[in-house]
């Protein structure tokens, strides 16, 4: 565990890091919880739990009450497009607006890093989207999202259809990230993925965190 | 030069055009007979209606009254517009936006129309003033329905497509710009092959109209190509501002995506 996690005050909020503050919507929360720079929180929880809300609340891609604070900044106080460019959510089923993978991300140095590191082979990027496995999309858009050198990552299930091997690759990515002073948090079924990854955990259910420290 | 007039054989034979395409979509289960029938049956009544309202009219020359059947015709064109579109707005949104732009289009090609080449006097004459806007109306219509129905369906199907593009740092515009051109590009397409067309392929409907009335068919030329530029203007306005409108009502300040803000 990681300093600085305890359960957080009202009003005061990570100089470095994720901040939760109240976020609710008729379904799910309110939430309240940090994550500071550089940590993994896992959230794992049953399907219909509430995951994906939370993630895209966080994201602001839902309406809400209550905000998030990123490095003590407020998502209501910045355009929503700006807090995205900082705050990636990867969902577990990524979005493609063209079929050309090259409409998505330049063919350069950084791509071409990213996609050695996730194990992808070179020739995805000429490949169209629709070609491309199920495992090939998901760390595309891992590629796609780590290219903006995010503050923060969001993921849903980024291992869901990924073999053993690989999806140690991704974890190693995600730990890179986060010594760079990412905060990520991590939707997962995979309890041994939680148990390498999570700095921090909190399991869902019904829309709420379980235990007495949320 | 005297136009040829019609009798009640000529329409009994329209009419039995018409069954005759129910038969068929009988005969190839198409399923729209029911569709067809009413909509014979509606076209023959308001076209009945509308020659004998104008006959009233006409005789009248008074605002009041061409503006009442102005009236009448955008509350019409409004609720056409937002009629037989699958994926919809919430009703007040949905004919809010159709008929808004429908109404903006066609209002401001009517008067560039009427304030620069007609030019009858008065400029709102009854005789010039309700075809001209009968026939914008409808041309605008269409246009703005393609756009709105063609964008409407389109952001429903393309939910994650458009969500990938905002959950990188785009903004609304930028996420839903490709889709609003391609909405406006379908809702012109009709216009344009008309346009291709017009005169090679077919003979366009005013110019026919025009020759069948007696007039020379240099004149009606001229008249169809003011007539066309006014429609494809009419068109382009109608089916920009639906699109945008419609792209503004299914995206919030925060740049959401809300497809909540559709009809279910």
């Amino acid at each position: 565990m990681i300093e600085g996690v305890s359960a957080p005050q009202a009003g005061d909020v990570l100089s470095r890091g994720l901040s939760v503050r109240a976020l609710h919507n008729a379904h799910a929360g309110p939430f309240a919880f940090d994550v500071p720079a550089g940590a993994c929180l896992v959230i794992t929880g049953v399907s219909g739990a509430g995951k994906s809300v939370l993630l895209r609340m966080m994201a602001d891609l839902d309406p809400h009450q209550g905000d998030v604070a990123l490095d003590g900044r407020f998502c209501s106080g910045m355009p929503a497009h700006r807090w995205r460019r900082q705050v990636v959510y990867l969902p577990a089923e990524s979005g493609w607006w063209s079929d050309s993978v090259l409409d998505h991300m330049p063919d350069d140095a950084l791509t071409r890093e990213l996609m050695a590191k996730a194990g992808l082979r070179a020739g995805v990027l000429n490949d169209p989207v629709h070609r491309l496995s199920t495992g090939e999309r998901q760390r595309l858009a891992l590629v796609r999202g780590l290219r903006q050198a995010p503050r923060a990552l969001l993921m849903d299930e980024p291992c869901s259809a990924l073999d053993g091997g690989t999806t140690l690759m991704v974890e190693a990515m995600m730990r890179e990230a986060m010594a760079g002073g990412t905060a990520i948090v991590l939707v997962s079924h995979d309890a041994a993925q939680a148990t390498r990854m999570a700095d921090l955990r909190r399991e869902l259910a019904q829309g709420h965190f379980v235990g007495a420290d949320s | 030069m005297t136009p040829i007039l019609l009798d009640t054989g000529d329409m009994i034979l329209a009419g039995g055009l018409i069954v005759g395409c129910v038969a068929l979509s009988l005969v190839l289960s198409l399923g729209i007979h029911r569709t067809l029938i009413v909509a014979a049956i509606r076209m023959a009544v308001q076209l009945v209606l509308t020659g004998s309202v104008l006959l009233f009219v006409f005789g009248r020359s008074s605002v009041w009254l061409t503006l009442l059947v102005l009236a009448f015709m955008f509350s019409a064109a409004t609720f056409e517009v937002g009629s037989r579109q699958v994926t919809r707005l919430t009703r007040a949104w949905h004919f809010g936006i159709g008929g808004f732009s429908t109404a903006t289009g066609t209002v401001i090609v009517v008067l560039v129309g009427l304030l620069t080449a007609l030019q009858p006097h008065p400029w709102y004459q009854a005789r010039t003033a309700i075809p001209m806007t009968g026939l914008l109306l409808g041309n605008v219509m269409n246009a703005t329905s393609l756009s709105m129905n063609t964008l409407l369906s389109m952001v429903a199907r393309e939910r994650a497509a458009i969500e990938a593009r905002l959950i990188l740092g785009a903004t609304r515009a930028e996420a839903m710009n490709s889709l609003i051109r391609q909405s406006i590009r379908t809702a012109l397409i009709p216009t344009l092959n008309q346009m291709a067309a017009a005169g090679v392929i077919t003979l366009p409907g005013i110019m026919t109209g025009q020759i069948l009335a007696g007039m020379n068919p240099l004149d009606a030329s001229k008249y169809q190509i003011v007539l066309m530029s006014l429609i494809v203007s009419g068109n382009m306005i109608g089916a920009t501002m639906s699109a945008v409108l419609t792209s503004a009502r299914l995206s919030d300040a925060r740049g959401r995506l809300r497809l909540d803000h559709l009809a279910r």
